[in-house]
């Protein structure tokens, strides 16, 4: 009997560690950003269609601020697209544009088209600034509090849910609408 | 005659399927200034995960964000960091996930010391086997070993 007892046990605890293992495997919508709780990484880049001026982090130190990562040739962000108006209706939150690896007439265009959801978009051509951000794919959303930490970041879409669960329960109260 | 003619079939599948593979790895990967710095950035790149692909180096993947960070090894290893420093930045940017060698911490103590369990484990299942058989062949006077002797 115990001979295919010990057998039957060890595969079982096996199958029991390799089920725990891929149920709690790094998915990409819940892998939390590595720069929870730290400060942003220091940025200076140009303003979409201003390319005078340049946005940089420490700007928009002092209050808390949304980073939302887009690019005219990401799909999901022309979804998210509607939300954020609705976002930037309630007027709560800067919402912060970071245009990634894109043309900036094609994004331009997007905004004209689509209408403009953010406060200020930031070029990023080259993509190093959603690297230091840890970006691996848009859309990404951040919550930045008025210290400069970032508090909690989103992966794909943005949804009203998730805005009101995530990002509008951070805000300090009072502030609320 | 059969087995000959499948050889020959297997080395030629083998060959088609490898030529057809490896120039599908045709984006570039840019030269490093020496050779040293070559033989580290070809290693660093082998190591770090393509956070877009998961399962892929970013030495493997064609895609925008794996250049953007191979992009960023090399520069970081020209302007003089050592390896450690660099394998610390990608961690604080995108956390322990882009280490294909994950540190050793208590979160990911089991990868490291699984493998040496089980083989404890296996150590221990086929000693006893091996013990039990001997004890048997030990004690054994079978009709069977007086029949062999007196073939």
């Amino acid at each position: 009997m115990s001979r295919f007892l010990i057998p039957a046990a060890i595969f079982l605890a096996l199958a029991g560690v390799l089920y725990v293992a891929v149920v709690h495997s790094p998915n990409k919508s819940t892998m939390q950003s590595a720069l929870l709780g730290k400060t942003v990484p220091a940025f200076s880049l140009p303003v979409l269609g201003n390319p005078g001026m340049n946005l940089t982090n420490t700007q928009l130190a002092g209050r808390p601020w949304v980073l939302n990562v887009w690019g005219t040739w990401c799909a999901a962000c022309r979804d998210e697209h509607p939300v954020l108006l609705d976002i930037a209706k309630q007027n709560v939150l800067p919402l912060v544009g970071l245009d990634w690896k894109d043309e900036d007439d094609a994004a331009l265009e997007w905004l004209k088209q689509l209408g403009n959801p953010y406060s200020v978009v930031a070029v990023d051509r080259d993509g190093r600034t959603a690297i230091n951000f840890g970006v691996y794919g848009a859309p990404e959303t951040f919550f930045i509090d008025a210290d400069g930490r970032v508090q909690y970041r989103h992966v794909g879409a943005m949804t009203a849910e998730v805005w009101q669960r995530e990002f509008l329960s951070r805000l300090p109260r009072g502030v609320l609408p | 005659m059969m087995r000959h003619l499948r050889a020959v079939l297997l080395a030629v599948l083998s060959a088609l399927l490898l030529s057809v593979s490896l120039p599908s790895m045709a984006f570039d990967i840019e030269a490093m200034p020496t050779p040293a710095e070559q033989k580290r950035y070809d290693a660093l790149i082998h190591e770090l995960r393509c956070m877009q692909c998961q399962n892929q180096s970013i030495a493997d993947s064609p895609v925008g964000l794996a250049e953007d960070l191979r992009r960023d090894v090399r520069e970081q290893i020209i302007a003089g960091k050592t390896d450690a420093e660099i394998r610390d930045s990608m961690v604080k940017r995108y956390g322990n996930v882009i280490l294909f060698r994950p540190p050793f911490e208590a979160s990911t103590a089991w990868v490291w010391l699984a493998p040496f369990l089980l083989l404890i484990l296996g150590v221990f299942v086929a000693v006893r086997i091996v013990r039990k058989r001997a004890s048997m062949v030990a004690g054994d006077d079978s009709v069977v070993d007086t029949d062999e002797s007196a073939r």
